[in-house]
């Protein structure tokens, strides 16, 4: 399993059966296929019942999701337009979201839609960190240059403030609390003082910190 | 009763330079394909234009970028077309970010006779810059105003001939059956055209008195 799919696999731990969540683009979209039955994913241009991504298949072009992939619809799924979808989204109506992210800060917030050369758009992500109950990060612990994501201030334009929960990278589990950063899981191979250096604001390491779980 | 079908040349002759022009459709699926040629074709320039995202380079709206016809754009998310960022880059196309779901209430504002709508979507980041802080029943809001349009148009799944219309999927619905509200003209393309009577009174769901010309 490679790192984006151990990553995906683990943050589609926090969902359970009668949940409904909104996955991003990127690796968020791989959650779908770890998922326990019962969860219901939702696409913002207006759907919940997203279910596997179709390929080699005829498909309806009406049904592709927020990614602009193509998908089938699960049973019970249900279609509306985007006004209704953000509305679900942002009357606290969605179980969890998982977004990628530029930055997230020791405070939990994140940045995830700009960057000094280039503006790509918040799209639904500020409704998602406003409205959804749990706000998951799934992303590489590091940028691909090696500098930290985990940062002490974003330097970047915001998409919220104080809104991650969960941050889940291919080397250990962060949660945000009130009391600051808590590593709390970490993966084998991997060691505290690693994380710690790779990362700006201080770690609280968990007392019941977790190795995580790797391929059956 | 008069039928709102109105043939291409019609439609060409209504697009002038210096409008603002409302688009349906999200991820460059499904978008109003035929009346964006006839945009092309009228000759139109320096357009403002809603849209939920500039799709994918030379697609739906992708299209209308690369003739380079848009002079601003109030949108969500252009990070899948980097002809609209290098015409950003290059200061020949303004662009504003709204969050999708404010930019969803913002048209349907403009299609449903309110002045705005208050949301805390945006609250602590970049959006709420020049915007009005309102406070009600103890809560802190941020006031997002109606987007009205010249023109609007969208793609129906079906339409008769009085303009009632139908959708079908998520792709096919989107931000359609909103941004087809919220023009001083309303046109719609629409996939099959049906009689009077075909499209039940409980399946439609934009009533036919939003809808001004029909594309068949």
């Amino acid at each position: 399993m490679d790192n984006r799919h151990f990553i995906a696999r683990r943050a589609a731990r926090y969902f359970h059966s009668g949940d409904v969540v909104n996955l991003g683009i990127g690796i968020p979209s791989l959650c779908g296929n770890y998922a326990e039955s019962g969860v219901l994913f939702q696409t913002e241009n207006g759907f919940i019942g997203v279910g596997a991504t179709a390929q080699g298949i005829e498909i309806s072009d009406r049904l592709f999701n927020a990614g602009g992939i193509p998908y089938l619809p699960a049973l019970g799924g249900c279609a509306f337009d985007v006004a209704k979808s953000f509305g679900i989204i942002r009357s606290g109506r969605m179980a969890a979201t998982v977004l990628g992210a530029l930055q997230v800060s020791q405070h939990g917030d994140l940045a995830n839609w700009a960057t000094p050369d280039r503006a790509f758009g918040m799209g639904g992500a500020m409704d998602l960190v406003n409205g959804a109950k749990q706000v998951i990060v799934a992303m590489e612990l590091c940028a691909k240059d090696g500098s930290p994501k985990l940062v002490k201030e974003c330097t970047l334009p915001y998409t919220g403030r104080r809104c991650v929960d969960h941050i889940v990278t291919e080397r250990c589990v962060i949660d945000v609390t009130p009391e600051g950063l808590v590593l709390s899981e970490l993966r084998r191979g991997h060691s505290v003082e690693e994380i710690c250096s790779a990362v700006e604001p201080p770690l609280i390491v968990s007392p019941e910190l977790k190795e995580m779980e790797e391929d059956c | 009763m008069e039928s709102k079908v109105t043939t291409r040349e019609k439609i060409i002759s209504c697009f002038k330079d210096g409008q603002t022009i409302a688009i349906g459709g999200q991820t460059g699926h499904w978008m109003p394909e035929r009346l964006i040629d006839c945009i092309l074709e009228s000759g139109a320039r320096h357009l403002t234009v809603y849209s939920i995202d500039t799709s994918d380079p030379g697609v739906g709206i992708g299209r209308l970028i690369r003739a380079k016809v848009i002079d601003r754009i109030i949108t969500t998310h252009v990070g899948t077309n980097p002809d609209t960022n290098a015409q950003i880059q290059a200061g020949t196309l303004q662009a504003e970010f709204s969050p999708i779901g404010s930019w969803i209430e913002r048209i349907r504002c403009g299609g449903m006779g309110l002045g705005g709508v208050l949301t805390k979507t945006g609250l602590g980041t970049v959006v709420e810059e020049g915007k009005q802080l309102i406070t009600a029943n103890g809560q802190q809001y941020l006031l997002e105003t109606a987007l009205r349009a010249d023109i609007a148009i969208t793609r129906a799944r079906r339409a008769d001939p009085i303009g009632n219309l139908a959708y079908r999927g998520s792709t096919g619905r989107a931000s359609h059956p909103i941004v087809a509200t919220c023009g001083d003209l309303s046109i719609v393309e629409c996939d099959h055209f049906c009689d009077l009577g075909e499209i039940t009174p409980d399946e439609v769901e934009v009533p036919g008195m939003f809808v001004d010309m029909i594309l068949v």
